[in-house]
């Protein structure tokens, strides 16, 4: 078994070292990263096959030993349950799919680059080699059995994140956004060390199964960070890891990297940045339910940052006019629900909505892609409208992912986010008054914002120039059949996965929930049928429903003129939602402009003035001046020297007379 | 069969005589010069090789030991030895010089017997500073090595490169001085000049803060530690690309070697006193260089100033082991503590010393290391943005790379010992990723503006010597990343002993 998990993280990597470092033709390079995605996604199926359908035994094995410092040993090793069984095979087949749509995506790329640019020349296997190396990283990250390795995925997509968001580096823009992606994410990063560190001193290994085994033995401790400040020592751990998992899963207020790394290629939106890595933190607060659930602090401080994540990132996604950044911001709102669903002890439906948000939200990516092609990288809705005839599939794959999102009944949205709704209901600790609020206010916005776009894509006025129109078709296959596969988890997956996640105990002993927070007791299943029924006859459906109505109203037939009107009324608050509520102009004030004036005193006030000039310089001048003054004693007049003997002989004299 | 040679004692004095071969070659045969010069590194490396192999890694006691007695008179031997602590750094040494000879190839035009025999000489006398265990021998190999490396920068350096020769040569002589001092005052306990009598001698509370404190000006001012660290700057600004390689790679480990080597094991209860002091000027060294190299225009000086951080993870490695074990009673995290102290050592070695000759590469095309003179660089050099990108995500501590281990085990040890140590350690994370890529990103890439085309336009990629020293930097950097077990392995029972040797008091 151990080879098998061997090759499904390494072939990607093959695949990727490669197509990046020799030099091979493109099609050697999207050839031999697909198989080994491919290869990786088959083996995955039967490894999920093996451990979901046949209830196989957990792996949990060392590969091999990455230090040894006396008692202490760091291992690499594989870890390999149901949750880790679902997380494979949505990484592997997300990216397998990215893999092939991205033969038609980048077929062109050579042309954005500038004309004279050498590494325009092998931008399409360097793109490859990209995706084939994150597919490696985040396999590495949902597989490893320790937060060693853990860490070291955490941060190996993280660096493939910022060359993928900084691909086409001649963009100011895209550069700017990368090097933000990865700063903000290393402030996430220095919470989670931390965190990491503490539970090294505490459990004193790394190793999960001995961390979550000696958990309740440590549940009571409490530890001074603060003089005079007990703090409970399972809250500073979980509180510090999940400062991690806010900056990967880009939740308020780290959230602000998100939204920019569109300036990446889009099908690394979809896999990166919507489908896969983003819900590494998700993914990671997850496994370590058996921590989080003995800190009630850390679940409710979970709770409402994601409730703010989920509602206030929504509203962004009401005014964007790019294409990419509405569903960005769709992208966090979702994340937002995500982490709800964990502060709310409902890791199962987090990882529920994780992966069926990971199908319909990267069908979504790249169903804007493929707009993007056939416009020719014009991303400006208000360029677009009336793209429904000739880009019928693009049409319908987009619907079915819109529908997906609003959670339309019986598409899978609708299941997840239903189940994140009621569990928060359920929920009885602090912050879930607000939580509740936010996701089902949330529900609304979701489907205004979702087909606010997809009305003035697909639908209304054709608004693009003609050159653009009489160029307008499908693009090639490659980019239609990933769309097509990808459109049929988005229905299904929800009505076939609720019951065993939710209820059926499929986490069972991987995914801990203490029985008085358990939102969903197998007692309360109903099948798929009842949960339908019961959630046609709740809030969300309705809301959803006006949303889509709304939004068709609004952006489709009847009062286009009105959110013209409303922005000019409301004008202030159209400003703050444009503004993105000021974080950025705040972080880029405060933080990198503060960075570098301190810098600039340090250096010029510390190093130069006080310690050069002062002390260096200083005391090298001080001897100089010193010498200029006793220069003068050595006048060169025999009288002189002859004077200052006889001074010297009598002070002598006199000190030894007076210490006889 | 290397068991019966003098392996120290060739690893010191072969690259010496063969700089002075290297000197008596013809200097017009420019080509002879250099490949004799690269032999002679080659072969100090292959014979540095059996020192890891033939190491037996149960032992903290020297290792390849020599004793003759050289000067019986005042109990000066020529005495060598190598333990878990020393033998890295010399095979480092070896490795790096073999990179600096490699990389003055074409690029020194000027003299190159006498910049190529000044490294080979250099070379022998920091083996020798590593390997020896007389007080007076290492004295000596110390201050002879500011010689070879103050010629390097007064006469390949650049235009400020008097002052910065200066500034080296006095900021270090004048913190050597002391040692010598502290060294004579040991001799009139011991008798000797041996280091490990030095070990054993029982000294009063009093005589080992005084040592303590003449060792700490000698060690501190070659570390640097703030605040005695502005002659680095200067001194990387102005040397040759060799010159700065061996300045970050070797010569900066000196110092935290002697920390090891001398104050710790010498003056374990001054030591143990010292510790809270030791540790805040490591975390001011962390955190305040950090926000000065974010601000630096020359590339150089920024990965001056981010040495000088990185350095401050070594002594914070080094000193906070008595906290750790006040605080849990066990030795463990100490132990880690000092190892990665010591991983980081050798890592940075790489690291730092890729970054310098990255530097060079551009600097050899276009004579500026300002970072506003380039800019979309990875358009026309393609294979240099691969290793730059790769150099300096290693130096922002990503996993994977060698930069990742040493930083990752302090700071892991750094939080037994108290959270705030290692909350601000951890900024490293932030603030050395933020100067490093921030750089990359005005570097490498960005568009070439018009006004550049005929500078960073014209630029051409790496060719193979500049790619097969990059490419053998970073498989070291990827290999002690991925699996850093050979080298913890190496140290471990010298670093247990050293620890155990600490919670000894020695005080009378």
């Amino acid at each position: 078994m151990e080879n098998i998990y061997l090759t499904i993280v390494l072939a990607p990597l093959i695949g990727a070292i490669i197509a990046g470092l020799f030099s091979v033709s493109r099609q050697t390079a999207h050839r031999i990263t697909v198989t080994g995605v491919a290869l990786s996604c088959l083996l995955s199926v039967y490894v999920f096959k093996l451990m979901v359908l046949d209830g196989a035994k957990p792996f949990d094995g060392a590969v091999y030993t990455w230090l040894a410092s006396g008692n202490i040993q760091f291992e690499i090793g594989f870890l390999i349950d149901s949750l880790s069984a679902v997380m494979m095979v949505v990484v592997t087949f997300v990216s397998l799919m990215v893999h092939i749509y991205t033969i038609g995506y980048m077929a062109d790329d050579e042309h954005i680059w500038p004309h004279d640019s050498l590494s325009a020349k092998n931008s399409y296997q360097r793109f490859f080699s990209y995706i084939s190396l994150f597919t490696f990283s985040m396999l590495t990250l949902v597989m490893s059995n320790n937060f060693l390795q853990l860490f070291f995925g955490w941060e190996a997509v993280g660096l493939v994140s910022y060359l993928l968001i900084g691909f086409w580096f001649h963009r100011e823009t895209a550069v700017y956004a990368n090097l933000k992606a990865f700063l903000v994410n290393r402030v996430g990063d220095f919470g989670f060390l931390l965190g990491i560190a503490a539970i090294f001193l505490y459990f004193g290994n790394l190793h999960y199964a001995d961390v979550f085994s000696n958990a309740d033995a440590l549940a009571h401790i409490t530890i001074q960070i603060l003089p005079n400040q007990e703090w409970s020592l399972m809250s500073v751990i979980c509180i510090l890891l999940f400062i991690g998992a806010m900056g990967k899963s880009a939740q308020v207020p780290l959230h602000v990297w998100l939204p920019d790394s569109m300036e990446g290629p889009t099908p690394i939106s979809a896999l990166i940045h919507a489908a896969t890595m983003v819900t590494a933190g998700i993914f990671m607060v997850s496994r370590m339910s058996p921590l989080y659930e003995l800190s009630e602090t850390a679940l409710s401080f979970i709770l409402v940052i994601g409730a703010l994540t989920a509602l206030f990132m929504g509203f962004l996604g009401l005014v964007q006019n790019d294409i990419k950044r509405v569903v960005a911001y769709s992208t966090l709102s979702q994340l937002g629900y995500m982490t709800v669903a964990l502060g709310a002890s409902a890791y199962n439906a987090a990882i529920f909505h994780l992966m069926t948000h990971a199908f319909f939200k990267s069908l979504l990516f790249l169903g804007a892609g493929s707009v993007i092609i056939a416009m020719h990288h014009e991303q400006d809705m208000r360029k677009m409208g009336g793209l429904r005839k000739y880009l019928p599939i693009t049409y319908w794959t987009s619907l079915i992912g819109s529908l997906a999102l609003i959670g339309f009944p019986m598409f899978s949205g609708f299941f997840s986010k239903d189940a994140i709704i009621e569990a928060v209901h359920h929920a009885e600790r602090a912050g879930a008054g607000f939580a509740y609020f936010a996701v089902v206010a949330g529900v609304f916005i979701t489907a205004l914002y979702s087909f606010r776009m997809f009305f003035l894509v697909f639908h209304g006025k054709e608004r693009m120039d003609k050159h653009t129109r009489e160029h307008l078709h499908e693009p090639a296959n490659v980019v239609t059949w990933p769309l097509i596969a990808l459109a049929v988890p988005s229905v299904v997956i929800g009505a076939i996965a609720l019951g065993p996640m939710l209820y059926q105990g499929l986490f069972h002993n991987v995914i801990f929930i203490a029985e008085a927070h358990n939102p969903f007791p197998m007692a309360h299943y109903q099948g798929v049928w009842g949960f339908l029924i019961h959630g046609l006859t709740q809030w969300p459906f309705f809301l959803a429903m006006a949303g889509v109505a709304t939004a068709a109203t609004l952006y489709w037939r009847g009062f286009t003129h009105i959110p013209a009107q409303i922005q000019a009324r409301l004008s202030w608050l159209h400003t703050l939602l444009v503004n993105k509520y000021g974080f950025d102009d705040f972080n880029e004030k405060v933080f990198a402009g503060g960075s570098r004036a301190l810098g600039i005193f340090l250096w010029q006030v510390g190093d130069v003035k006080l310690i050069d000039n002062g002390m260096v310089n200083g005391s090298a001048n001080t001897v100089g001046r010193i010498a200029q003054k006793i220069r003068h004693v050595q006048t060169g007049y025999l009288y002189h020297y002859a004077f200052a003997m006889i001074i010297g002989l009598l002070f002598l004299l006199g000190w030894f007379v007076h210490a006889a | 069969m290397f068991a019966e040679l003098p392996l120290l004692s060739l690893l010191i004095w072969l690259p010496i005589l063969g700089g002075i071969w290297v000197l008596m070659v013809n200097p017009e045969n420019q080509s002879t010069l250099r490949t004799a010069a690269l032999a002679v590194s080659l072969v100090t490396f292959v014979l540095s090789l059996p020192l890891f192999f033939g190491f037996d890694i149960t032992t903290a006691a020297m290792q390849f030991s020599e004793l003759k007695p050289w000067i019986p008179m005042f109990g000066i031997n020529y005495h060598l030895g190598v333990d878990g602590i020393s033998m890295p750094l010399i095979i480092l040494t070896s490795f790096i010089t073999i990179i600096v000879v490699l990389a003055a190839w074409q690029v020194i035009q000027d003299r190159p017997a006498h910049y190529l025999a000044a490294f080979l000489i250099m070379e022998g006398l920091m083996n020798g500073v590593f390997a020896a265990l007389d007080g007076m021998l290492f004295y000596l190999l110390w201050e002879a090595m500011l010689i070879p490396m103050f010629i390097i920068i007064g006469v390949w350096g650049g235009p400020r490169r008097v002052y910065a020769a200066v500034k080296f040569f006095l900021y270090t002589f004048l913190g050597s001085v002391l040692m010598l001092v502290a060294l004579l005052y040991l001799y009139s306990h011991t008798h000797n000049f041996s280091i490990l009598d030095f070990h054993t001698v029982p000294l009063t509370m009093e005589a080992q803060m005084w040592i303590f404190v003449a060792f700490l000006l000698a060690f501190a001012v070659k570390v640097p530690m703030w605040p005695v660290h502005t002659w680095l700057p200067d001194a990387h600004v102005e040397a040759p690309t060799g010159g700065s390689v061996i300045l970050a790679a070797i010569m900066l480990k000196m110092g935290t070697y002697g920390f090891l080597r001398f104050s710790l094991p010498i003056a374990p209860d001054a030591s143990h006193a010292m510790d809270g002091f030791m540790i805040a000027l490591s975390l001011i060294a962390i955190v305040y260089i950090s926000f000065v190299a974010l601000i630096q225009s020359d590339m150089k000086k920024l990965v001056a100033y981010s040495s000088i951080s990185h350095m401050g993870f070594v002594t914070l490695g080094f000193f906070i082991p008595f906290m750790i074990v006040q605080n849990t009673g066990a030795t463990d995290a100490a132990m880690m503590g000092i190892e990665g102290a010591m991983v980081q050592m050798i890592s940075h070695g790489f690291i730092s010393g890729a970054m310098f000759l990255a530097i060079g590469v551009l600097y050899d095309r276009l004579h500026s290391r300002d970072i506003a003179t380039y800019g979309g660089v990875g358009h026309v050099m393609p294979k240099f943005a691969l290793f730059a990108v790769f150099f300096a995500m290693a130096n922002a501590g990503l996993p994977g790379t060698s930069g990742f281990v040493g930083e990752f085990m302090v700071i892991l040890s750094s939080f037994a010992a108290n959270f705030w140590i290692a909350f601000f350690a951890a900024v490293t994370l932030i603030v050395g990723a933020a100067y490093t890529l921030w750089m990359i990103k005005r570097v490498v890439f960005g568009e070439i503006t018009p006004q550049k085309q005929s500078t960073v336009g014209q630029l051409v990629d790496m060719n193979p010597r500049e790619t097969l020293i990059m490419v053998s930097l970073a498989a070291m950097v990827l290999l002690f990343g991925l699996w850093p077990a050979p080298l913890l392995d190496v140290m471990h029972v010298t670093v247990e002993n050293l620890v155990n040797h600490l919670l000894q008091s020695k005080a009378l």
